[in-house]
C-alpha cells in the first residue's frame, strides 16, 4: 500500500505538484520566520524600537526645494510628503520634456537629409550609452559654473541666470483672476462639444469645417477677453538683488534643472528610438494608399500614420516613463530633495527605522509605477484596433 | 552637352542631390547642419586635443597639480588638462589595489574576453569549453582578485574604479542568468504557488528603483543575518545588483519563451520527454536564442546602473572620479574627469549595443 502511495507521489502529476507547492510554502515560511526572529533580536540588541510613531516626531532638517510649507520643526511625515511631491514634480516635468524632445529627435532621425538625421543619431548614441547618473552630475556641474549672483546673466530684464538658480518674476493673482481661469476651462470644454458637433455635421453633409482654427481662436481669445474685462487682475513680483541674494520672484534651483536635464535628455534618446521604430512599423502601402486617395501630406501623417504608429509606440513609451520615474531617485547624488534623499536618507539616518522607512519608500514607488502603467494601459486600449482585427 | 550629362550621372553628385539638397528647405538644413557640426567639433577637438595639456603644460613643465595646468595659468586660452587622468590612472583602473599586485587584476581583465566569447558567438570552435570556462570564471576571478592560498589577501575595500564597475557588471550578469531562467520558467509554471511567488518577485523588483534596493541591501541585510555574518559592502551591492538584473533578464527570457510555438512543447511531450527534458533540450535553446538581443539590452542597462553604487559609498569608476575632483590638488577639473568616464562607459555600452544589433540582423536572416 505504502508502495503505491509513493508511486503516486512521484508519478501522479497533480499530487506531485501539490507536494512541491506545499514544500515551497513551508520553506518560505521557515525563511521568513527565521529572518523576523533574527531581525527582532538584532533590533532589540541595538535598542531600536519598531513602529511608525517616529512619523509624528520633528524631523529637524531643512529642505530647500519644496512646494508645501515645511520647516525643520515639521514632522517626518511632512518630510515624506515634501519628498513625494518633489519626486512627482520632477517625474512629470521630466516625462513631459523627454516626450517632446524624444518625438522631435525620432522624427529628425527619419529625415531625408543625411547630415541632419546623423546629428540626431550621434546625439542618441552618446546620451543613451552614458549612465544617467553621470549625465545628471555633469549637467549639474555645468549649471554650477554659471555666473555668480553678483554677475548674473540678465535676459529681457526679467530673468536672472545664476549658479544659484534661475530667478524669474512670480505671478500675483488678484481678485477676479479665478474668473479668467474658469473662462479658460469653460472654453476648453466648449471646444470639445463643438468639435463633436462639427464632426457629426461633416459626416452628414460631407462638408469640412475649420474646426482647428475656430477652436484655437476660442481657447486663446476667451481668457484674453475676460482678462481685460476683469481689469487685468494679474501682477508680477520681480526678483530684486538685495545684499547677497535675490528677494521676491520665483527661483528654479540648479538641483532641479540638473535633474530635469539629465533625466529628460537621457530618456529622450530612448523615446526617440521607440518613435522611430513606431513610425517605421507603419507599412509604406498605408502612406501610398492614402496619397492615392488624394489626402494632403499633413493629413496623411495626422489621420493615417500617427494613429497606427501610436499603437506600436505606447507600450515601450510606458516603460520609458516608468524608468524616468525610477531614475528620479538619483536626486540624492546632487542634493535634489526627492523621496529617497530626504525621507529615505536623512530621516533614516536620524531615526534608524530602516525597515519602516525603506518599506514606505518602496511601496510609494510601487504605487507610482502601478498608477502610471494603469493609466497608460487605459490609453493604450483606447488607441488599439477596435473590433476583431 | 555630353559632359554635363556625365556630370549628373556621377554617383557622388546624385548621392548629394538625393540626400542633402533634394529641396531648398533641405539645402538650408544641410548648410545649418554643416555649420553646427563645424562649431561643435572644432570646440570639442580644440578642448580635448589641440589646446589640451597631457603630461606637460605649455611652458614644458611637468604637471603635478592643478596650479600647473595651462588653463589655470592663462585662463580662457587653453583646453582640457588631462594630467589628472594620467596621474590618477592607476586609481581609475584598479582603485586602491596595491601597485605590486596589479598584475592579478590585469590577468583577470585578460581572461575576461575568453569568459565572454563563448556566450556571444555561437559558431566558435570549442565553444563548449569556453562555456565551461565562463562558469568557472567568477570563481577564478574572485580567487585572483581577493587572494588566499598563497596570494596576498586584498580586501574588497581596496577595490575600486573600473575593477568594481566590471566586477559588479560581469558577476551580476553571470549570477543573474541562471536565476532569471528559473524565474521566467516559474512565471509560466502551472503551479499557482510558484507562479505567484515569481510574479510578485519580478514585479516588485521592476517597480522600485535600484537605489532603494541598494539601500535596503546596505542597511537591512545586516539586520536580517545573524551576528558575525557581516557581508562586506561590495558583496551587499552585488546581492542587490544580481536580484535587480535577474528580474529584468527574466522578463526578456519570458518574451523568448512566449515566442516558441506551443506545438514544440506538445511534440516534445508526445515523444515522451518529461517537463525538464523538453524544457532543457527543446524549449530553452530556442527561447534563449531569440531573447539574446533583449538580454544584451538589459546587460547594457545594468552596466550603466552599476554607477549607482557610489551613492552607498563604493568607489566604482564614477566614485573614483568624484573623489578625484574633490581632491584639493586637482580640484575644479570636473569636465576632464567626467568626459573621460563617459568615454569609458560609452566604449563598453556602444560595443554591446552594436553586438546586439549584429545579433538581431543575424536572427532575422535565419528565420526568413
Amino acid at each position: 500500500m505504502s508502495n503505491s502511495f509513493l508511486r503516486k507521489l512521484i508519478f501522479d502529476e497533480k499530487i506531485r505538484s501539490l507536494v512541491v507547492q506545499t514544500l515551497i510554502i513551508g520553506i518560505f515560511a521557515l525563511i521568513i520566520y527565521l529572518i523576523t526572529q533574527q531581525t527582532a533580536y538584532n533590533l532589540e540588541k541595538r535598542g531600536i524600537g519598531t513602529g511608525f510613531g517616529f512619523l509624528n516626531m520633528s524631523a529637524g532638517y531643512d529642505i530647500s526645494i519644496r512646494l508645501i510649507p515645511y520647516t525643520s520643526e515639521s514632522t517626518h511625515f511632512r518630510a515624506y510628503l515634501v519628498g513625494l511631491i518633489n519626486t512627482l514634480m520632477i517625474s512629470i516635468c521630466g516625462c513631459f520634456l523627454a516626450t517632446i524632445l524624444g518625438f522631435l529627435v525620432g522624427i529628425i532621425r527619419l529625415s531625408s537629409n543625411w547630415l541632419f538625421r546623423n546629428i540626431a543619431y550621434v546625439y542618441v548614441e552618446f546620451t543613451r550609452n552614458v549612465p544617467v547618473l553621470l549625465q545628471i552630475i555633469l549637467y549639474y556641474t555645468i549649471l554650477l559654473y554659471l555666473p555668480k549672483i553678483k554677475q548674473a546673466l540678465v535676459l529681457f530684464d526679467t530673468f536672472y541666470i545664476t549658479n544659484r538658480g534661475i530667478y524669474s518674476p512670480s505671478p500675483i493673482f488678484k481678485d477676479g483672476f479665478s474668473i479668467v481661469a474658469w473662462s479658460f476651462v469653460i472654453a476648453i470644454i466648449f471646444t470639445i462639444f463643438l468639435k463633436k458637433y462639427f464632426k457629426k455635421k461633416q459626416e452628414q453633409t460631407g462638408k469640412q469645417y475649420p474646426i482647428f482654427y475656430v477652436n484655437s481662436a476660442l481657447i486663446i481669445f476667451t481668457p484674453i477677453i475676460f482678462y481685460y474685462i476683469m481689469g487685468m487682475p494679474l501682477d508680477f513680483d520681480h526678483p530684486i538683488l538685495k545684499g547677497f541674494n535675490f528677494k521676491g520672484g520665483m527661483v528654479v534651483r540648479p538641483e532641479f534643472m540638473g535633474m530635469l536635464l539629465g533625466l529628460s535628455i537621457y530618456t529622450a534618446a530612448f523615446i526617440s528610438e521607440t518613435v522611430r521604430s513606431g513610425i517605421m512599423a507603419v507599412s509604406k502601402g498605408q502612406r501610398e494608399a492614402s496619397q492615392a486617395l488624394g489626402l494632403k501630406n499633413n493629413l496623411v501623417l495626422r489621420l493615417i500614420v500617427i494613429p497606427q504608429a501610436l499603437r506600436v509606440i505606447i507600450p515601450p513609451l510606458t516603460s520609458q516613463y516608468l524608468n524616468l520615474t525610477k531614475n528620479s531617485s538619483l536626486g540624492i547624488a546632487i542634493g535634489y530633495a526627492d523621496l529617497v534623499h530626504g525621507f529615505g536618507g536623512i530621516s533614516l539616518n536620524q531615526t534608524g527605522k530602516a525597515i519602516e522607512i525603506m518599506s514606505m519608500v518602496m511601496i510609494t514607488y510601487l504605487t507610482i509605477s502601478l498608477t502610471i502603467s494603469l493609466f497608460m494601459n487605459i490609453y493604450n486600449k483606447a488607441v488599439q484596433f477596435k473590433g476583431n482585427a | 552637352m555630353s559632359s554635363s550629362i556625365s556630370f549628373t550621372h556621377n554617383k557622388y553628385y546624385s548621392w548629394c542631390r538625393n540626400n542633402l539638397f533634394s529641396s531648398w528647405i533641405n539645402g538650408i538644413i544641410t548648410i545649418l547642419s554643416i555649420y553646427f557640426i563645424y562649431e561643435v567639433s572644432s570646440f570639442f577637438l580644440n578642448w580635448t586635443i589641440f589646446e589640451a595639456d597631457f603630461v606637460n603644460n605649455f611652458r614644458g613643465e611637468k604637471i603635478t597639480d592643478r596650479t600647473f595646468c595651462s588653463k589655470n595659468i592663462e585662463p580662457g586660452q587653453h583646453g582640457a588638462c588631462w594630467a589628472i587622468i594620467i596621474v590618477r590612472f592607476h586609481q581609475f583602473i584598479y582603485g586602491f589595489y596595491p601597485v605590486e599586485e596589479a598584475w592579478r587584476v590585469n590577468l583577470v581583465y585578460g581572461l575576461l574576453p575568453f569568459a565572454l566569447v563563448g556566450i556571444f558567438f555561437d559558431n566558435l570552435p570549442f565553444r563548449k569549453y569556453f562555456i565551461y570556462f565562463t562558469f568557472l570564471f567568477p570563481f577564478i576571478g574572485y580567487f585572483l582578485l581577493y587572494g588566499g592560498a598563497g596570494l596576498d589577501v586584498v580586501g574588497t575595500s581596496k577595490w575600486g574604479g573600473l575593477l568594481v564597475t566590471l566586477f559588479l557588471g560581469v558577476t551580476g550578469i553571470l549570477l543573474a542568468f541562471p536565476l532569471s531562467i528559473i524565474l521566467a520558467l516559474g512565471r509560466r509554471s502551472k503551479m499557482p504557488v510558484i507562479k505567484t511567488i515569481c510574479i510578485i518577485f519580478i514585479e516588485f523588483i521592476r517597480g522600485v528603483p535600484l537605489i532603494t534596493l541598494l539601500f535596503t541591501a546596505n542597511v537591512m541585510l545586516p539586520l536580517f543575518l545573524p551576528e558575525g555574518v557581516r557581508p562586506d559592502n561590495l558583496l551587499r551591492a552585488l546581492v542587490a545588483v544580481t536580484l535587480f538584473q535577474s528580474a529584468y533578464m527574466a522578463e526578456a527570457i519570458r518574451g523568448g519563451l512566449q515566442a516558441i510555438p506551443k506545438g514544440q512543447l506538445e511534440a516534445a511531450q508526445s515523444l515522451g520527454l518529461t517537463y525538464w527534458q523538453s524544457t532543457r533540450k527543446i524549449i530553452l535553446p530556442q527561447a534563449l536564442k531569440i531573447s539574446i538581443p533583449p538580454i544584451v539590452n538589459t546587460c547594457i542597462g545594468l552596466f550603466k546602473d552599476t554607477s549607482l553604487v557610489l551613492i552607498i559609498g563604493l568607489f566604482d569608476l564614477l566614485g573614483v572620479g568624484r573623489a578625484a575632483v574633490a581632491d584639493i590638488d586637482w580640484a575644479k577639473l570636473h569636465y576632464e574627469v567626467y568626459v573621460f568616464i563617459s568615454l569609458v562607459f560609452f566604449i563598453f555600452c556602444f560595443g554591446m549595443s552594436r553586438y546586439s544589433l549584429y545579433l538581431e540582423k543575424k536572427l532575422k536572416t535565419d528565420n526568413s
